[in-house]
């Protein structure tokens, strides 16, 4: 073996692959971020999307801990919420404030405020937690979100009551011109920290603790054997993640002007759990794909339908049972199929799982619609595109059993002749 | 004295329902690795059921029925759900019961409704047993507490007793070892997995009507469960009656508790009108359990009675 | 005389009633090759468990160049230069072959848990990674995931991960276990290469690598040791044969030097 490919193979990648795996999705994301507001999107978009990049930020923030540390948390809004507080109170002060430190606090620094209290509320409560890994650590970031959020509701002047407590984003001296006032200036802030705090939280992965993170998942034992207390390594990465977790706190503070201790429930930990699952958790952009698609869905669908938060959950079992690599994991395994040599095999695998699934999502819709209608009991009746589908019509129960066993005889088709070749 | 024995009778009820609960899911536990998430959903399921079959027939064939058809439910759910995310590891488990736990809600939803149904206690129980300190004693809490004791002994009869309970007991302490016993494993699994689901569900049948019958009811109970199995040591049938009795007579004397942080740390100082001296402490009954359970894991990390890291 | 590498004084372990290692008097020298035998239950496996700090001692001591060790926990151990390897593949699955290494390497290097650096700009991390990679041959496998090795490159990656943190004492379990001849052969080889200079303790069933690598030998028969000497001495004592009856005497009768 000659040099040159010891130090080809052995350093790791050459600097084009470098380019083209580390730095070039980031430029490429930064150019999205750049270029979204020149189509201008409606206000309502606008929220959207801030609400998006917040969520990349948390949902990434999360998966510092369940994909990379293997560490499952119920409870991680609870950093989130806790710094989003933090900064609601900043932007009260700052507001309060004639001059001296926090009359000159530009309202841009926020999350970098959250940050530190998120790391802070990490330090305290990890303390305890990170001790156990395990189902252990799952049960007590459980009853740790509990606590906390029970407490949000005794101390009225620290966390507002029932209604939280609200500021003004527009107090306190401008920002590279910015009064932060309007939303597509909040959503230069917004996309601005979204930027730092994705491409912060990749390099963090490239780091002695990000990688000892990740060796401490697949094996906390030999991780011993090499120097280093699992531990440690946990409670470590821990801090981090809540200190991510209290950045996007402190843009949300700035996006939605509001903290209610329902921040703080489980309902927001287990929303962004199931961004992050759904999106893929062994890959870094799986979170950003769920991330994305997860608000996304609980701001459009809840529109559309009352059963939203079921079509949530089937998607969320699904993913777990059926494609436990997620979103991320569907479209990496896409892009390397359409580049392999049998990627006509593949496709026509592809093309017929889809009919299969699309089948089943069409039978599901009709039973979840016509049976929400039904159980409301206001005599409302499903009319998808002009259809009429009563709970005790013919054409409802068809179309409720047909697809669905066409689609489900189509999938197991597809799946005992892939297991043949 | 009135209120302690109040406190005492009404949170050994409250005790031995979380007991109920709580002893399924350390079997379930114990034996699969997996904390079922959704457990506290088969304990509501269990309420709904005996509501329906009550309005249909009458609550005696309730109380029988109900926990059957949790229990078939639970095993249906370990048959073709949980077997299949098994290969995925603990972590997996978890969230497939978590998903779970999200669809049961929606369907319970779907099919009773958002309000609490009115799911009664029956004519025949629902009359003052006796009366002490001239307050009347619902005969329906007794009912519980007799229920609640007929199941503890049959299960204690279980596991000590019986071949089936050896088994159980065997992959208890070896749960790597119930393969090579030579017994059927995932007909084993199905089995215990539908048992605990059952007692949950029967829990379901005797608490949905002493407290309410609602599409929370598992959200507010869940956390709850969790805290009794980790605080009595995760796998220990006995650490998890003496975590699920503590946070019963705990959480029910709190609550019985009209003093405030004022009345009783006044000598320091602290004001009745201040934030913190205006707590009282039966407003502070339900966090109790996330306390107790934040503390425990500070002083003693493996449980009360627990000796197994997971 | 000088301090031994490892010292074992009295080292007793009980796992409830059951006796698994009673008194075990042991001193390895350094730069010594000590190979631990004994028939299967015999408490190699626990033995080494104790002295790199999985498992506490019921009783006794155990002292690394000096300083005492036991009582300490596996980490701190680790950095004093006790490294291990396991019977069972104990490989981080999820992670390329590189960074299996690479963790090995990093606490060597000072860089601790710092989470200001990016591994991939550390030269020497990279350079030593490469050279141990190199070392043992895996080299050209250095971008798979582990758990996609076959089962003698996991072995070898075992070792890799071993002695990646340049530990002046190495310990392996059974390395060569489930291997075939000629790998066997080639893990022989990689062994004597990759622990030259050093001080080994290697627990292994195949006799021929045994009495070919091994300068002294201690036989653990439950949880004693009842001979400890040159692989000459150890082939001709009698308490050794009467240890190992049947085939396992032959064995040891037949294993060239």
């Amino acid at each position: 073996m000659t040099d040159m490919t010891m130090q080809s193979t052995a350093l790791g990648p050459t600097s084009a692959e470098k380019f083209r795996q580390r730095v070039l999705p980031f430029v490429l994301f930064g150019l999205v971020l750049a270029i979204i507001p020149f189509f201008g999107p409606s206000r309502t978009t606008m929220t959207l999307l801030n609400h998006i990049g917040i969520n990349i930020v948390f949902a990434l923030a999360y998966n510092m801990l369940l994909g990379r540390a293997g560490l499952l948390s119920f409870g991680h809004a609870v950093y989130l919420g806790l710094a989003g507080y933090f900064c609601v109170h900043i932007l009260n002060w700052i507001d309060a404030a004639d001059g001296g430190f926090w009359g000159n606090l530009p309202v841009f620094s926020l999350p970098i405020w959250g940050f530190a209290m998120g790391a802070l509320a990490g330090a305290v409560i990890g303390w305890p937690s990170c001790r156990r890994a395990g189902t252990a650590f799952a049960m007590i970031s459980l009853g740790v979100a509990e606590l906390m959020a029970a407490a949000a509701f005794m101390f009225d002047s620290l966390f507002g009551g029932e209604m939280g407590i609200s500021g003004d984003r527009m107090s306190g001296p401008e920002f590279l011109g910015m009064s932060l006032g309007p939303l597509d200036e909040v959503y230069w802030f917004v996309a601005f920290w979204t930027f730092v705090g994705v491409v912060a939280m990749f390099m963090f992965t490239r780091t002695p603790l990000g990688k000892l993170s990740e060796a401490t998942r697949d094996n906390p034992e030999r991780v011993q054997f090499i120097g280093y207390d699992p531990t440690r390594v946990r409670y470590l990465v821990f801090i981090f993640s809540a200190a991510f977790a209290g950045m996007a706190g402190g843009m949300a503070a700035v996006q939605d002007e509001i903290f209610t201790p329902e921040s703080m429930s489980l309902i927001p930990s287990g929303a962004i759990l199931i961004a992050a699952y759904v999106g893929g958790i062994r890959y870094f952009s799986g979170p950003i794909m769920g991330a994305i698609l997860m608000t996304w869905m609980s701001s459009n669908l809840s529109d559309y339908t009352v059963g939203w938060l079921l079509y949530l959950g089937l998607m969320f079992i699904t993913v777990v049972m059926f494609v436990p690599d997620g979103i991320a994991g569907l479209v990496f395994g896409f892009w390397n199929g359409i580049r392999s040599p049998n990627r006509s095999h593949l496709m026509a695998k592809w093309a017929q799982q889809a009919v299969g699934v699309a089948l089943m999502i069409v039978s599901i819709i009709v039973i979840v619609e016509v049976a929400f209608r039904w159980s409301e009991g206001y005599g409302e009746v499903f009319e998808p595109w002009g259809m009429e589908l009563p709970h005790d019509g013919v054409i409802t129960w068809l179309l409720a059993i047909v697809p669905l066993a066409l689609g489900v005889a189509l999938l197991r088709r597809v799946a005992r002749k892939s297991e043949e070749v | 004295m009135e209120t302690i024995v109040f406190s005492l009778l009404n949170g050994t009820i409250y005790g031995l329902l979380l007991f109920m609960l709580s002893s399924g899911l350390t079997l379930i536990f114990s034996m699969m690795g997996v904390l079922n998430f959704a457990h506290a959903s088969f304990y509501m399921l269990g309420a709904y059921f005996a509501y329906t079959i009550m309005g249909v027939t009458n609550f005696w064939l309730a109380l029988f029925l109900a926990p059957i058809l949790a229990g078939v439910i639970g095993m249906g759910v370990e048959k073709w759900g949980l077997r299949k995310v098994h290969a995925n590891g603990h972590v997996a488990e978890l969230l497939f019961t978590f998903g779970l736990a999200y669809l049961i809600d929606e369907i319970v939803k779907i099919i009773w409704g958002r309000v609490s149904v009115n799911y009664q206690v029956p004519d025949s129980l629902n009359f003052t047993l006796f009366t002490i300190y001239g307050s009347d004693y619902p005969a329906y809490r007794i009912f519980i507490l007799f229920v609640a004791i007929f199941m503890l002994v049959s299960l204690w009869y279980l596991l000590k007793k019986t071949r089936v309970g050896l088994i159980i007991q065997a992959a208890l302490s070896h749960p790597h070892m119930v393969g090579h016993l030579g017994h059927n494993v995932p007909l084993v699994f199905m089995g215990v997995f539908g048992a605990g689901c059952a007692l949950a569900g029967l829990a379901g049948v005797i608490g949905g009507n002493y407290f309410i019958t609602d599409p929370a009811m598992a959200v507010q109970m869940g956390p709850i469960v969790f805290v009794v199995v980790v605080v009595g040591g995760l796998g220990s049938l006995e650490g998890a009656f003496i975590a699920a009795m503590l946070i019963g007579l705990l959480q029910t004397s709190a609550v019985s508790v009209n003093a405030s942080f004022a009345d009783i740390f006044g000598f320091l100082g602290l004001s009745a009108t201040s934030e913190v001296g205006s707590i009282t402490i039966s407003s502070l009954a339900p966090m109790l359990p996330f306390l107790l359970l934040v503390l425990i894991l500070i002083v003693k990390p493996t449980g009360l009675m627990g000796d197994r890291e997971v | 005389m000088t301090t031994p590498a490892l010292k074992l004084t009295n080292v007793h372990k009980s796992f409830g009633p059951a006796k698994i290692i009673q008194g075990v008097n042991l001193e390895i020298a350094k730069g010594e090759r000590h190979a631990i035998i004994g028939p299967n239950g015999a408490g190699k496996s626990t033995l080494f468990n104790l002295v790199s700090g999985l498992y506490t001692l019921s009783e006794g001591q155990v002292e690394l160049n000096g300083a005492v060790i036991s009582g300490k926990k596996p980490f701190e151990i680790n950095r004093m230069g006790l490294s291990r390897s396991f019977q069972v593949s104990n490989i981080f699955s999820n992670m390329s072959v590189r960074e299996n290494v690479r963790c090995g390497v990093l606490w060597s290097l000072g860089y601790g848990y710092s989470f200001l650096r990016n591994v991939g700009n550390l030269k020497e991390v990279q350079e030593k990674t490469a050279h141990i990679l190199n070392e043992v041959g895996l080299l050209d496998k250095a971008n798979l995931p582990a758990a996609l090795l076959p089962y003698a490159d996991q072995r070898t990656l075992e070792i890799a991960i071993t002695i990646a943190g340049g530990a002046e004492v190495i310990m392996l379990d059974e390395p060569t276990a489930g291997m075939s001849h000629s790998e066997t052969d080639r893990a022989v080889a990689l062994i004597e290469k990759a622990t030259k200079g050093k001080t080994l303790l290697i627990v292994e069933h195949d006799m021929g690598v045994v009495f070919g690598l091994a300068d002294r030998i201690s036989v653990l028969v439950y949880g004693e040791i009842i001979a400890t000497g040159k692989p000459e001495e150890i082939r001709g004592d009698p308490k050794v044969r009467e240890a190992y009856l049947g085939e396992e005497a032959d064995e040891i009768e037949g294993a060239s030097a």
